[in-house]
């Protein structure tokens, strides 16, 4: 996935100035910056999220195996499917265990059979590291789960579709510090298979879970490095001044 | 900001500490050689009993460090300082065992008839007390091309510990009566060449904490 020269503004308010970003495959980049920075309207330019707001517009590219997705013809909802949103509030459906992770894959009839369905289920639960604990209670509701387990279920139903980039935006925030460690681990595993873009306000979080961290303040793309090198040794007096805590 | 002027705080709390753990080292090798020099072995006395006093705010700095990287989370220049003076207190401590060291030898040499002379080993600790003054300004003054300059003058202290050890072997085979003599000078010059390479030591890490390089090991 690649970024090239992205502007974004909320009528006339530009929230994004002249972005520019590489991401590669199978690594989990973190985006970090203070409140207002733009990480998260910067995340949901990536699967078009931002469409359903109205009065924002975009300009640049953000390019996915050389397509543009804000090229005229693509197809919103093929484009969502492989790139997968992870919200910071857990939001199953008021449905059971089994159905929410069901749902996107039949309301894009991806099965074929019930038991192709169930497979997938299965898998995709499997894959959030929940099916353990929820595999004798597929059938009720949702909402009977805890506030971890249910971002694992989002998770899962996210991935259920399969997606090639996952989105996460503050996917751990409102959980306590034994389920934000399990969606970390989860984060960790998902990595083999998946690329996963983070926006995150804990910073030790980032440190722990990303491969790549890119810094925003005020709109724009401060600094990109890997993570170790940010947190250890950032090339710009910004980022450094924003990691150690002496900023504003 | 309330906790990030704590954590200011704290690290200029480590800094003060450490600035006196180094200036404490200092002031034991200066002594230590004073003892040496003009035979006085009181002052010998005074630097071990003072030992125990630097052992003990060796430790407060590692308690400060192991606390500041546990509850304050330090990252980029912060962490690069604290993990810097985490690994420099213990190698000062060092140097004031040298000292230490030194100050036992001048205790037994104080016992015997004055040697004639010795030799580059006043030279050597003056070298050696101006490398480790040098050394505490650039980690105090951030200041990394001094600290590698001093990393580059270790190379006298080196020289004229050669040139001592083969100068001592010299008068150990020529006047074996004095050997025991020799041979306690010799320990003496061999602390202070450790002193050069632990002064080498605090000047990598001051490079380290300036500039995210890793030169140790690197010629």
């Amino acid at each position: 996935m690649a970024v090239r020269d992205l502007d974004f503004f909320y009528g006339r308010v530009q929230a994004l100035h002249n972005i520019s970003l590489e991401i590669p495959e199978r690594i989990v980049m973190a985006f970090i910056g203070p409140s207002g920075c733009g990480k998260s309207t910067f995340l949901r330019t990536l699967n078009r999220m931002n469409d359903v707001i109205p009065g924002t517009r975009v300009g640049g590219q953000v390019l996915i195996d050389d397509h543009d997705i804000y090229a005229s013809g693509t197809d919103v909802v093929e484009l969502r499917r492989r790139v997968g949103m992870v919200f910071q509030k857990s939001n199953p459906f008021p449905k059971s265990i089994f159905d929410n992770v069901a749902y996107g894959l039949r309301i894009n009839k991806v099965t074929s059979s019930s038991s192709e369905l169930a497979g997938r289920v299965e898998q995709a639960l499997k894959d959030a590291a929940l099916w353990s604990e929820v595999k004798d209670r597929l059938k009720t509701s949702a909402l009977s789960l805890s506030g971890g387990q249910q971002q694992r279920l989002c998770i899962a139903r996210a991935l259920a579709i399969r997606p090639e980039v996952l989105l996460m935006d503050e996917p751990a925030s409102a959980l306590d510090p034994i389920a934000t460690s399990k969606i970390e681990e989860l984060i960790f595993d998902l990595k083999k298979q998946y690329t996963i873009v983070i926006v995150t306000h804990n910073m030790q979080q980032a440190a722990r879970v990303s491969d790549t961290t890119a810094f925003f303040l005020l709109g724009k793309l401060i600094e990109v490095n890997s993570t170790e090198k940010m947190f250890t040794a950032p090339n710009e007096k910004l980022t450094e001044d924003y990691i150690t805590g002496r900023f504003g | 900001m309330d906790t990030h002027r704590h954590l200011d705080d704290e690290l200029s709390s480590l800094r003060d500490r450490v600035l006196l753990l180094g200036g404490e080292a200092e002031q034991a090798l200066e002594r230590a050689m004073y003892s040496l020099s003009e035979r006085d072995t009181d002052v010998a006395r005074q630097v071990l009993d003072h030992d125990d006093q630097i052992d003990h705010l060796e430790v407060e700095i590692d308690r400060q460090c192991i606390d500041i990287i546990a509850l304050r989370q330090p990252a980029a220049r912060d962490l690069r300082f604290v993990i810097s003076v985490a690994k420099m207190a213990p190698v000062l401590e060092r140097i004031a065992d040298h000292a230490c060291n030194i100050a036992r030898a001048a205790i037994d040499l104080n016992n015997e008839p004055e040697l004639k002379s010795l030799l580059d080993v006043s030279r050597m600790s003056e070298h050696a007390l101006k490398m480790l003054r040098g050394a505490l300004d650039s980690f105090t003054s951030n200041d990394a091309i001094t600290a590698r300059e001093i990393i580059k003058s270790d190379s006298e202290i080196n020289d004229l510990y050669n040139h001592t050890f083969h100068r001592l072997i010299e008068l150990m085979v020529t006047e074996p009566a004095t050997a025991t003599r020799d041979a306690r000078l010799l320990f003496v010059a061999k602390h202070l060449e450790r002193i050069g390479d632990y002064v080498t030591d605090i000047c990598e890490l001051t490079v380290y904490m300036a500039e995210a390089a890793f030169i140790k090991h690197t010629n």
